[in-house]
């Protein structure tokens, strides 16, 4: 784990939307939707770094500040040690190269009238790769069979409506590896497709990160998916990270109250598993009105007033790899099991 | 099975279009008991909304039953009841809308939890008035006394009773899931047909809902087709499951059954595809191809296609439903010799 292998270094990254509610803006204070709010993660090669958390935690938001298509209100993003958060021009252009997203809807993402030829080819000619046309098609062909788009040439004038959900996720992905990027967010990329389809997606995103080493965010609100894709979890709860470790800790030794609901919550294919339920008051609040000290006081089962409620948690490392972001959280690592409420919670793991 | 509330029997419900016919739903039979919770699980287009709905019979109008189809609700039948054959379509029945009896057993008998029912209130009214309004259509009782009922029905669900005379708009969507099961709930029925009732939620919320559902389930008492696409809901909550495949049912059976004992190739590859949360770790596996086109199914097993286990037979002759244990059923030429093979490392 030398320095040198992290491509991708977060520091308290922050984005807020400013909220344009007519009038009011000119005399009143701008209203501001902290959908990032001070986030740090590293990613090293070969790494895929499963981000997940309810809706409108700022998942999306985090991938499109990585990828640049939003900027950054504060914070720094280091792309192999050097600052992007801030570039522009030639230079934002040549790291966009670098770094590609994959989208959720693989109906959206295409353009109806381009065929998979001209999808794949479209990144190659906006960036000026590739000598000749026919070193273009090479590439593009190259891409496709890459994502298992076998042979590639009965692919080639295609248009989408004529290829299935999962082709069509595969066109996404060929178009976003055709330029050899180092690093891949790919943003719920399996979350509409059919279960018999998503298990091949998700095992080519695996073969292509053990073939070329290529890093991914693979953002998903499905927890069960998030742990067979990712070596390491980011739980995010309204703008901030507030568990992150290696996958089978977050699922199996969770330590934030928060992390311990949702994974309790998550339904087994198992009619002989024994479903707990840590139960959490309400629901998620909007990221305008936050409130004061950790934003999941209001919900949660172990606050306490005065602590809680005043001062916010920062993301502490509480074991080697293992970062949480609770008053208290030294305590219910060792606490762990008597925090469970009940018997009922049985880990087969 | 003297408890029996609903017997589907060879019920067949094909969409009419341009081009000829969609084989939606094809020859389905299954039963299910007072208070019991029956999972119908299957992928996207499979048929089971169709399923669903063709029970009350609230299809699109294109839609035709085939002759010979029964939808047997505590002794009456609804395609009789209801439908009358097509005058052109032979072999079609056609819905008769507004049928004065089956709307007496539309939600004061079976309600429905349509799928997106997110969307299903009218914005335009509170949602308190809405549930209002259904319960004195159907029930000759006082304003007061249905307002009543809502507020209990309210306390039922988790949602505040000062929430009752807001608008949709002002629920979230958790608010607005809990709200449309407060209505289900309204008029004491036998049965709820509950049509992805928890899909586009957050799994906080969708594990209170479906326990929520579980415990008013078991004690009102009230029968319960859950329809997902989701395995793993039916594993939590399901008594009985069916396993639906382009319009056929291929699996039914108890959920120890269908998942522990696995007998048909489709729900086999379905498991293996699917991920575990709290299983070990291991390669899922994809199943080849994709889900036919229901407008031009293939000819004998329609997985045959994508089936690791198919011969000559599977692309030839439709496979005829097998009990390969008292209750349990397989669609599958094989279903005896796969009966207790597939699925052995999954279950070790
Ligand atoms: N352009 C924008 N202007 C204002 N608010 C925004 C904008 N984009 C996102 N938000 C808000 O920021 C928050 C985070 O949104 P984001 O899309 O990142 O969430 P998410 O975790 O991806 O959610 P989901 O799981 O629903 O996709 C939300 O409250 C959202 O409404
Ligand atoms: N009114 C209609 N006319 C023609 N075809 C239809 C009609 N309604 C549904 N279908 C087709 O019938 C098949 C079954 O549809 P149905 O809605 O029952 O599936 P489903 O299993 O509920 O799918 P989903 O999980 O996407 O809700 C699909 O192939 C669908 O395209
Ligand atoms: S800091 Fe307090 S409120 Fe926040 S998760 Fe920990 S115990 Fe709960
Ligand atoms: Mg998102
Ligand atoms: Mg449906």
């Amino acid at each position: 784990m030398s320095e040198n292998s992290v491509i991708l270094s977060v520091k308290d990254l922050k984005k807020y939307f400013e909220l344009h509610v007519g009038m009011f803006k000119f005399w009143g204070e701008p209203i501001y939707v902290k959908a990032v709010d001070g986030i740090s993660f590293d990613i090293k090669k070969g790494e895929i770094l499963g981000l997940v958390g309810e809706s409108g935690c700022g998942k999306t938001t985090t991938g499109r500040l990585l990828t640049r298509l939003e900027d950054p209100t504060a914070g720094s993003i280091l792309f192999h040690g050097q600052d992007i958060a801030k570039l522009k021009g030639k230079e934002l252009k040549e790291y966009r190269r670098n770094v590609q997203m994959i989208f959720q809807d693989p109906y959206e993402s295409l353009n109806p009238r381009f065929t998979v030829q001209k999808t794949v080819m479209e990144p190659l000619i906006i960036h000026g790769i590739g000598e000749t046309y026919d070193e273009k098609v090479e590439m593009v062909i190259k891409a496709l069979e890459d994502a298992e788009l076998k042979p590639a040439e009965e692919y080639l004038d295609r248009y989408p409506h004529e290829l299935s959900g999962g082709q069509r996720q595969r066109v996404a992905i060929a178009r976003a590896l055709v330029l050899r990027p180092q690093f891949i967010v790919a943003d719920e990329p399996v979350s509409m497709l059919d279960v018999s389809i998503r298990a091949g997606v998700m095992n080519l995103m695996l073969d292509l990160r053990d073939k070329y080493g290529i890093p991914f965010l693979f953002i998903t609100h499905d927890i069960a998916v998030s742990r067979y894709m990712a070596d390491k979890m980011a739980v995010m709860y309204l703008g901030k990270i507030v568990e992150m470790s290696d996958s089978d800790t977050v699922v199996f030794h969770p330590v934030h109250p928060y992390t311990r609901a949702l994974i309790s919550a998550v339904p087994v294919p198992d009619p002989d598993h024994k479903h707990g339920r840590i139960q959490i008051k309400g629901e998620i609040p909007s990221p305008i009105n936050l409130p004061p000290g950790c934003r999941f006081w209001p919900r949660c089962p172990y606050a306490q007033k005065g602590i809680c409620d005043v001062k916010e948690p920062p993301l502490v490392e509480v074991e080697p790899g293992h970062f949480v972001a609770c008053h208290f959280a030294e305590k219910f690592l060792e606490e762990e099991a008597s925090m469970e409420p009940t018997e009922n919670i049985k880990e087969t793991a | 099975m003297a408890n029996v509330l609903l017997d589907v029997k060879n019920l067949s419900v094909h969409y009419k279009i341009l081009s000829g016919w969609v084989y939606a739903v094809d020859g389905v039979n299954f039963k299910l008991e007072k208070g019991h919770t029956m999972g119908l699980v299957g992928e996207s287009g499979c048929g089971k909304t169709t399923t669903g709905y063709g029970i009350t019979q609230l299809l699109a109008s294109n839609a035709f039953i085939k002759e010979g189809s029964k939808v047997i609700f505590d002794g009456r039948d609804f395609v009789e009841m209801s439908t009358v054959p097509d005058k052109k379509l032979k072999g079609y029945r056609r819905i008769i809308e507004y049928h004065p009896e089956m709307r007496k057993y539309r939600w004061s008998r079976i309600s429905m939890i349509f799928q997106g029912a997110m969307n299903a209130f009218n914005p335009v009214y509170k949602v308190g008035d809405q549930i209002i309004e259904a319960i004195l259509t159907h029930e000759d009782i006082t304003e007061e006394e249905a307002r009543k009922r809502v507020e209990e029905l309210y306390k039922l669900v988790g949602i505040p009773v000062d929430r009752i005379d807001n608008y949709p708009h002002e629920y979230s969507g958790g608010m607005k899931q809990r709200a449309m099961i407060a209505m289900a709930l309204a008029l004491k029925p036998d049965l709820i047909i509950a049509d992805e009732p928890t899909t586009a939620l957050d799994v906080v919320t969708q594990d209170r809902i479906l326990g929520e559902m579980a415990n008013l389930q078991k004690k009102e008492k009230v029968a319960m087709i859950l329809i997902t696409h989701d395995v793993s809901v039916v594993a939590e909550m399901a008594d009985e499951i069916a396993v639906m495949y382009a319009g056929h049912l291929v699996e039914t059976g108890t959920t120890r059954q269908v998942f522990k004992e696995t007998a048909h190739p489709y729900m086999e590859a379905l498991l293996s595809a699917f991920p575990n949360i709290k299983g070990e770790k291991k390669r899922l596996k994809a199943i080849p191809g994709s889900p036919p086109d229901l407008s031009n199914p293939p000819k004998g097993c329609r997985f045959a296609p994508r089936c690791p286990y198919a011969k000559d037979i599977c692309l030839e002759e439709e496979p005829p439903v097998v009990e390969v244990a008292p209750g349990h059923f397989a669609k599958c030429h094989f279903a005896e010799e796969l009966y207790g093979e597939l699925g052995g490392e999954r279950n070790e």
